[in-house]
């Protein structure tokens, strides 16, 4: 790494660190539905006309069965809508292309895949899908999985801090309609999924986008409705120059870690990420709701130690990781492709390598740290956008985007899965390490016991066994290993992305598996589904049970949730976990293959 | 019994263990212990893979034997905890011996075997009779020889009436005559229930051992899959993993460690109990002492030594001390309550004034009387009197003397600093006050600053006055205290701490004790209570040591410790095993890998074997840190949480690296591989 790539590195993460603090408080405002904002004389109009349209009292608390069940509803109504979309597209407006309806298989991959946050696409953009549909069909659900997601880890957190709920139940037999006061009853209620939905979008996302989407134009980016530009280049031959409404899409691509991107070629593209600053910008966005969370943590469990605590795990976990795989595409390792006669001094081959680094796949005006720093990101976070071909990064270098998705993103993660992903860590990270101190563990305050360890270890299990399970059956199918680039360790390393990548709702390709096959879609739309769903509901009753629990108050032999003991107890308990599920696989994938290419072996 | 700490490894459990270790093999009971189950069906189906396998022999064999060596060595360290328990139970045994009791049935005696006595019959017991089942005294006062039970050679009395009424199954009648009211029901004595306890024949798995199990179970679940899906990636990449290999992997990544001393760390916490004659109820009752952070403590007895002393003399204006002291310890001489006779001893001690004759011809003791509340000594003319404060001052005012000023304040500045003032007057002249103090027990100070490192909160519960408790709760060092407590007041308060989510530990003796004994997460009665004590707390201290509720938390907190640290170590060592074992299975078909070989190991197949023999011999080597618990000391918990992450966390990192390359150039030396 250059002295420039340091710096490029020291000012990202200061960035980062600012915007914590002030993204975290505007969160507690948005996720109070009385809570206020500067924008409240803009939206609240709307907000409420959204109520009044839906038919929900934003103040009316649910428990975690009805949060869920409105949240599963929700997605299932959004699915079927895109899915419509989708099909029907070849009719539908805003199609200069004439585009046809998808098959299928990619319209259920497609809209599973946008639904639940994960922006895995089987297809190419441009070649595929109408204005319509990325606009209506596609930029709908960026915006409210996003919102869904910062629901699901705000009711967790609420179940976490210590809030209870009066409920004034009518009695049944009250016929003078006034409350009886005897049936006051307590509930262990997380929000109300409807008012966090709402206010997500309309105060967090949508401003945001607004300014976003003004800066990125500002840096060449496009926002037409133009058909494809017809051109003849330099050299005499035609070119198809794809056009749309891209600056509207890709602020929310970022802010809300979805990842779809409007070309192919995603944030590699030079409409999609015009600049080395759009560059910086796209990457803070992805981290950005990601990293404020955790001090919404802080605030709302009355610990903002803890809140630090958490991300200071999580900012370790990303600079290592972040280090390691700039180091690897760096090349600053010296690679010995020796010819076979290798009496010679070292090649000119080898000399360029040490100085530009691993430049395949990679933009000029990125270089290797701009892409290597862009691969964490995306899948540090559950974002999946990419700017540089992940295929073609070194081993070591591709192996630390999977590792970070294997670990169920949780190096800030996707905006709210990142933060409920690691809140399930901490509760293991406690049960095992808080038995240590000689009591039952508790989790600020609230006692871990068998209903708690049972569910954490449930979501653990589902992401283990959807992506192995997975893998393991594509790998010695045909359908599976038919849609290969590359043979080898690589072609492990290939698939074993594509089932970590759906199920951790990444949805970045390692590229060089062709996945627009039935099978593909099938198995990776169901990938996805159990990655948000099946990680989705133990987590909310994990955030019911602990609703209900009376909290310990803190005192000398309360276990600590904060300071350098506890961050490194975290720290070691995502990667011990993450390393011991996955280090066979890995070994027989980018391992074997970083020492094969260490001795000339190439893939 | 014997409460002579028994050697960790002693032949007569260790032999015997070793059978149990074989009898525990039944499917049946091993399918409760998930790790261990998984662990057996691995080495079955290794052993069924040397009769299907056509080359290394040796290497499979030897790999088997290691694995049900695993099995044997897990089943082994319950084996041998559950022996220390029988050990105990045997002795216990002895005292159940069928006894003859004499029942009384309408004022006739009859004499019938102690195992047909119904709950609520009467029975008779002299000295020298073994009282035939747990009752109550109704009638009589006898002293009891309780030496089965508590091991505490002197008798102790047992009377009808007041606290000291239940009588247990087993003990002996040394003198007099008692008649007890059996409360018991049938083989459902103390005895019956103590014996079941240290057999762990009711042995429950507590809330703890059950998340943990779960932990544990999820974790074998995850890395059957880890293991099952590496056979296809291996059919991909051209490598055929044998069955052998694969179980190796597998049980070395499942947590045997923690998964087979599971058991032995809960009953060997339950054996520390009753070695300091505490016998708990459940298993739960011992984890939730490891919780408790608040605990109620009874002033006296447990704070103060039992009774208040004598400590100044106070002499009114125109008296002298001596004077005070003489008339003080004439006063006091025939008062034969502790206050009385340290009186004397003060008097003594400090003016060397002996006590006199207390058959003097003359002397005519008044002695205490609820109506006057005051006592003393008429003698050669003179009228001495002491008592309390308001008592002696309507005596002497009704007398028409004058109560000095100087005086009341004396008594006001004794009840400031948590004493009890005595006035002394002779006729009706105040001689001045006598200052009666509670002696705080020396180093429980020093216990309760431990305690408050621990985080828990003392709160010192008495029948004083608030002035006097606060005086006496700063002295000892306590973090609250609640004066004029009534058994209301407590269980008042232990329902408010646990509102507040405490819990809370408390002790008690007497009948009006239950309710708070009940309410308490930990309810300690002491064995000299009443039954109904005894029946509601969820432990009985055999000693009647208050003091002991530190201790049951200590060993509440250590078996929790104990169960965490190894849980940590046995996760913590799979780092190592993955280095011996993945590159040893992928050598073969990728040499490249060799790098990842970081340990150096001989072989593949010696990598394999080091890593199953240490993951055997660890379990062996951890029984008696199961047995014993993980040191215990009273720090903060962060402070107990960094120095166990560092010695389990970091040590249980790094030590496999050591063992298992040991284990591989023993084993290649030996050319086992």
């Amino acid at each position: 790494m250059h002295a420039t790539d340091w710096l490029q590195f020291a000012l990202f993460l200061g960035a980062l660190t600012l915007i914590t603090k002030p993204l975290g408080l505007y969160l507690l405002q948005v996720l109070d539905p009385a809570g206020r904002t500067w924008l409240d004389p803009v939206l609240k109009p709307l907000e409420k006309l959204t109520y009044k349209l839906l038919g929900v009292d934003p103040r009316r608390e649910q428990d975690w069965k009805q949060y869920t069940c409105a949240m599963l509803a929700f997605s299932l109504a959004g699915v079927v809508f895109t899915y419509a979309i989708l099909r029907l597209q070849g009719v539908l407006p805003f199609n200069p292309q004439g585009l046809p309806g998808l098959s299928h298989h990619l319209a259920f991959n497609t809209a599973v895949s946008f639904m639940t946050n994960t922006n895995w696409q089987s297809y190419g953009g441009e070649s595929t899908v109408s204005y319509f549909s990325q606009m209506v069909g596609l930029t709908f659900h960026n915006f409210t999985s996003a919102a869904a997601g910062i629901g699901i880890a705000a009711a967790l957190v609420r179940g976490i801090s210590n809030r209870k709920t009066n409920f004034q139940v009518r009695s049944p037999n009250a016929h003078d309609g006034s409350p009886n006061p005897t049936n006051l009853e307590v509930r262990f209620t997380l929000g109300n999924f409807w008012a966090d939905l709402v206010r997500c979008t309309y105060y967090l996302l949508l401003p945001i986008c607004v300014v976003f989407a003004i800066f990125l134009v500002s840096q060449g980016m496009i926002q037409n409705f133009d058909p494809y530009t017809k051109v003849k280049t330099l050299e005499g031959a035609e070119q198809v120059i794809a056009q749309g409404p891209m600056a509207s899409q890709i602020p929310i691509k970022m802010l809300g870690t979805n990842g779809g991107g409007f070309m192919n070629a995603n944030a590699a593209h030079p409409f999609e990420n015009p600049t080395p600053l759009s560059n910086f910008f796209q990457m803070l966005a992805i981290l950005a709701i990601g990293s404020g969370l955790t001090y919404y943590l802080g605030r709302m469990v009355k610990n903002q130690a803890h809140g630090w605590a958490v991300w200071a795990a999580m900012m370790v976990l990303f600079v290592g990781a972040a280090v390691t795989c700039a180091h690897f595409e760096a090349g600053e390792r010296v690679f010995q492709l020796v010819p076979e006669t290798a009496t010679t001094e070292p090649t000119s081959l080898e000399t360029r390598f040490t100085l530009d680094g691993n430049m395949e796949g990679k933009e000029t005006r990125f270089g290797t740290f701009g892409s290597s720093l862009f691969a964490t990101v995306t899948t540090a976070a559950s974002c999946g956008a990419v700017n540089a071909m992940h295929d073609s990064f070194t081993p070591i270098g591709g192996l630390v985007p999977l590792f970070l998705m294997q670990l169920g993103e949780v190096v800030i993660g996707g905006v709210g899965a990142g933060l409920y992903g690691m809140l399930v860590f901490v509760v293991l990270a406690v049960f095992i390490a808080g038995l240590m101190v000689g009591r039952t563990p508790e989790y600020l305050g609230k006692k871990i016991q068998a209903k708690e360890v049972k569910l954490a270890m449930l979501s653990l299990l589902v992401l283990t066994a959807s992506i192995l399970g997975f893998t393991a059956w594509a790998c010695v199918s045909d359908w599976g290993v038919v849609g290969l680039n590359n043979a080898g360790p690589h072609g492990l390393s290939e698939m074993l992305y594509a089932y970590s990548s759906t199920t951790g709702n990444n949805g970045s390709a390692f590229a060089g598996l062709t996945a627009n096959t039935p099978w593909y879609n099938t198995t990776l739309g169901f990938a996805m589904l159990i990655g948000r769903f099946l990680m989705i509901v133990p987590v909310m009753a994990l955030a019911g049970s602990f609703a209900a629990k009376q909290a310990a108050p803190a005192g000398p032999g309360t276990f600590p949730v904060h300071g350098a003991t506890f961050t490194i107890l975290l720290i070691g308990t995502v990667l011990l976990i993450g390393a011991l599920n996955f280090l066979p696989a890995l070994a027989l994938g980018p391992i074997v293959e970083h020492f094969l290419m260490g001795k000339g072996g190439l893939f | 019994m014997s409460h002579k700490p028994t050697p960790l490894f002693d032949a007569s459990i260790l032999v015997p263990a070793i059978g149990g270790a074989f009898q525990k093999l039944d499917p049946r009971l091993m399918v409760k212990n998930p790790v261990m189950f998984v662990t057996l069906v691995g080495a079955v189906l290794t052993t069924v893979s040397i009769f299907t396998a056509r080359t290394d022999y040796g290497f499979i064999i030897q790999l088997s034997l290691w694995l049900w060596f695993t099995v044997l060595f897990a089943n082994f360290a319950e084996a041998v905890a559950e022996g220390r328990g029988k050990a105990q139970a045997d002795s216990l045994r002895k005292a159940r011996k069928d006894t003859m009791a004499r029942r009384l049935h309408n004022s006739a005696e009859s004499s019938v075997p102690a195992s047909a006595l119904e709950k609520g019959d009467l029975v008779v017991c002299e000295a020298g009779d073994v009282i035939p089942a747990d009752g109550e005294v109704i009638e009589g006062i006898a002293s009891v020889d309780e030496a089965s039970i508590t091991g505490e050679s002197a008798p102790v009395i047992r009377e009808s009436g007041g606290d000291r009424s239940a009588v247990t199954g087993g003990t002996r009648v040394i003198s007099d005559r008692i008649v007890v009211r059996i409360t018991s029901e049938k083989g459902n004595t103390f005895l019956d229930r103590m014996i079941a306890m240290v057999e762990g024949a009711k042995r429950q798995k507590t809330p703890n051992e059950i998340a943990l199990t779960i932990l544990l179970s999820a974790m074998t679940l995850i890395f059957l899959l880890v293991t099952i899906t590496l056979k296809p990636f291996g059919i991909y990449s051209g490598i055929t993993f044998s069955t052998p290999v694969l179980v190796a992997l597998l049980v070395c990544l499942i947590p045997t460690t923690i998964g087979g001393l599971l058991s032995a760390i809960g009953i060997s916490g339950i054996d520390r109990l009753i070695r300091r004659n505490v016998m708990a109820t459940s298993g739960r009752a011992v984890e939730a002492a490891g919780d408790i952070d608040v605990l109620l403590l009874d002033k006296t007895g447990t704070i103060t030594i039992g009774n208040r002393m004598a400590s100044d003399f106070r002499p009114a204006n125109g008296v002298t001390e001596h004077q005070l002291a003489d008339a003080a310890q004439l006063a006091s001489l025939a008062d034969e309550t502790p206050e009385g006779r340290s009186i004397v001893v003060l008097a003594k001690e400090k003016f060397n004034i002996r006590g006199r004759e207390l058959a003097h011809p003359h002397a005519i003791f008044v002695p205490f009387t609820a109506q006057t509340r005051m006592s003393g000594v008429d003698l050669d003319g003179r009228s001495i009197r002491k008592g309390a404060a308001d008592s002696m001052k309507s005596h002497i005012e009704g007398q028409g003397g004058t109560y000095p000023a100087e005086v009341a304040k004396a008594v006001e500045a004794a009840s400031r600093a948590g004493r009890t003032p005595l006035i002394v007057a002779e006729g009706c002249k105040v001689l001045g006050v006598v200052e009666l103090k509670d002696v705080v027990k020396g180093g429980i100070k020093d216990r309760f600053a431990r305690l408050r490192k621990m985080g828990i909160k003392t709160v010192m519960i008495t029948g004083d006055n608030p002035m006097t408790a606060a005086a006496i709760a700063a002295e000892a060092g306590v973090d609250d205290f609640m004066a004029q407590a009534t058994p209301e007041d407590k269980l008042q308060r232990i329902r408010a701490e646990q509102a507040e989510g405490h819990l809370v530990a408390m002790t008690g003796d007497g009948t009006n004790d239950a309710p708070a004994l009940a309410q308490a997460d930990v309810g300690v009665a002491m064995n000299t209570g009443t039954q109904a004590a005894r029946e509601a707390g969820n432990m009985v201290d055999l000693d009647s040591n208050p003091t002991k509720l530190i201790e049951i938390v200590e060993i509440g907190k250590q078996l929790l410790m104990t169960r965490g640290s190894l849980t940590t170590f046995s996760i913590a060592n799979d780092i190592a095993k993955y280095f011996a074992i993945i590159p040893a299975m992928l050598m073969a078909t990728f040499p490249v890998i060799a790098p990842l070989n970081v340990m150096g190991l001989a072989s593949p197949q010696s990598a394999i074997l080091s890593a199953v023999i240490f993951n055997a011999l660890i379990i062996i080597a951890l029984i008696p840190l199961a047995l014993k618990g993980v040191t215990y000391k009273p720090m903060g918990a962060a402070a107990v949480l960094h120095r166990n992450l560092l010695v389990y966390g970091l040590g249980g990192v790094l030590v496999p690296f050591v063992g298992i390359k040991a284990i591989d150039v023993l084993i290649t030396t030996l050319h086992l591989a």
